[in-house]
């Protein structure tokens, strides 16, 4: 890879495009089975549930409260090592309930995801989606709600 | 009573560890190999089984031609890195057992330096698989990845840096007492602990394995054969594999219990298989690629209650002397990382009464695979 690069989701191959396509038209999209409704995060070609192979993609609230969070120190990859100590999140939605997301607290959609004090943040905080351009992609982040 | 209660592990071998060294992973796999059937007093032509890791960077026909063994009938690969080590000697042993071969050899070799050894720093810069669900965000090691449960577990069970920084002490003492281990001569104080740098927050340096270059091996028959051989046997008394329902390997937190890892599902196995439980276990080797997984273990197969095994941990409870002593060779966190397989040359060690910190009267000795991982775990008694 280059080293200066962040690793960013491939949009020319992937089963799971709708979600970025979500992210780029504002919305945080779940995966959810057209049968029995069984919402299933990250997504996957056959419903656990009922085993039907019929999936959608679903508009979630985008709300929810920090599970957990981990402050990373390098060594990084190069692109991350420059914005260290950065924080990553869990955020575990409100609805639907129990789907987690990985992502970063900032506080606005664009801000750097090492702006927060990371000795701020706690587990329970509730949190809304945003949504960041990086690289001509949008990624979720999270601000304070 | 398991399958493989009929096999042992009749020979053990390893190379020196450390950083840099010149030989090739597969020179150092030959050589714990024939270090191995040497100890066992085995002809490497009498091997006919080999087991080993997906991640090693040659094929088995390398080795095979390389150490001089016979024809083989029975090869086998198991995946997940840090999870596979217990696997690997669990199937030889299986294999055994079921008559596919006679003598097996199960093996893991690595060096730092290859690049096929740390897959979270050689990734492409776009990801269209599972880690553009966290890699995207910054979470990239597998440091982070255990650090984000880590801090739930806390959360919910008030655990300490203190019990993190008892299970690094613990190895660190038993690595003190072993010559062979790459921190043989550097002690590790609870001070030093505390003020050591972070890696990724909860988690500091010493809550990390080392890196490691080194090769082992061991060598499996029958018991049978086994009571011939110059080696006390180490029963593989019982054996499991366990990758649970849901389960997403290292970023488990999408699961509704993300706490509840594959240890688990593991234990279920290895006890249902076994003549003895964990109030029989004397000695442990518990993976320890990250301090937590220590912790996460204890629960896991059995000696404490979810939530419990941290203030296990106090007291000195894992040390030697204490009620059960875990990684009395320093395992990955001060002995040497090799992917965990070290641990099963410990755990045969104690069942021959030969370790650096040897548990007195240590019958039943228990061996695990990463948590965190599809894993897997062996039960290693005395022939009896
Ligand atoms: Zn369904």
């Amino acid at each position: 890879m280059s080293e200066s690069a962040f690793l960013l989701p491939d949009l020319d191959d992937n089963e799971a495009l709708a979600f970025w396509e979500g992210c780029a038209a504002g919305e945080l999209r779940v995966q959810r089975c057209v049968r029995c409704e069984w919402v299933a995060h990250p997504p996957r070609p056959m419903c656990p549930q009922c085993q039907s192979t019929a999936r959608e993609w679903i508009a979630t609230s985008g709300r929810g409260t920090i599970w957990s969070y981990v402050v990373a120190h390098p060594p990084l990859l190069a692109a991350y090592s420059a914005l260290a100590p950065y924080n990553v999140i869990v955020v575990e939605l409100d609805d639907p309930p129990a789907v987690r997301f990985v992502g970063n607290l900032v506080t606005s959609a664009d801000g750097e995801i090492n702006e927060i004090d990371p000795h701020s943040i706690a587990i329970g905080e509730p949190v809304r989606v945003a949504f960041a351009s990086i690289g001509g992609v949008a990624l979720p982040r999270w601000v304070r709600a | 009573m398991s399958a493989t209660s009929n096999t042992a592990i009749v020979g053990i071998g390893q190379t020196e560890f450390g950083k840099g060294l010149a030989a090739s992973e597969l020179s150092l796999a030959c050589q714990a190999i024939a270090l191995a059937l040497e100890d066992a007093g085995i002809a490497p032509g009498e091997v006919d089984g080999l087991a080993s890791f997906t991640l090693e960077p040659f094929r088995e026909v390398e080795v095979a031609r390389s150490v001089g063994l016979g024809d083989i009938t029975f090869f086998s690969q198991v995946g997940y890195g840090g999870g596979a080590a217990c696997g690997v000697v669990g199937q030889a042993a299986l294999a055994v057992a079921t008559g596919q071969c006679n003598v097996a050899v199960a093996w893991r070799a690595r060096k730092r330096s290859s690049a096929a050894s740390r897959p979270w720093a050689q990734v492409n810069s776009r990801i269209s698989d599972n880690g553009q669900w966290s890699r995207v965000f910054g979470l990239l090691r597998p440091v982070d990845e255990i650090a984000m449960l880590t801090r739930r577990y806390m959360y919910e069970y008030g655990a300490t840096r203190d019990h993190l920084a008892n299970v690094a002490i613990a190895a660190r003492k038993h690595a003190n007492r072993n010559p062979n281990a790459m921190m043989y001569d550097k002690p590790l104080s609870r001070e030093q602990y505390m003020d050591a740098r972070w890696i990724s927050e909860p988690l500091c340096l010493f809550d990390n394995c080392l890196e490691t270059d080194g090769g082992l091996a061991v060598v499996i028959t029958s018991v049978d054969r086994a009571r011939d051989l110059a080696q006390r046997p180490a029963v593989v008394h019982s054996f499991a594999q366990g990758l649970p329902r849901q389960h997403q390997t290292m970023t488990n937190f999408f699961t509704a219990d993300p706490l509840r890892g594959p240890a688990w599902a593991t234990a279920d196995k290895l006890w249902a298989n076994a003549d003895v439980g964990p109030a029989d276990v004397k000695v442990a080797q518990l993976y320890d690629a990250f301090s937590p997984l220590i912790i996460l273990s204890l629960e896991g197969y059995g000696f404490c209650a979810r939530g419990e095994g941290g203030p296990f941990t106090d007291d000195g409870a894992i040390e030697l002397g204490g009620r059960l002593p875990v990684n009395t060779a320093g395992a990955g966190m001060s002995e040497a990382y090799v992917h965990g397989f070290n641990l099963v040359l410990e755990g045969v060690r104690q069942i021959r009464g030969t370790s650096t910190a040897q548990v007195v009267g240590a019958d039943v000795s228990l061996v695990t695979s990463g948590e965190g991982v599809p894993t897997s775990a062996l039960v290693l008694t005395e022939d009896r």
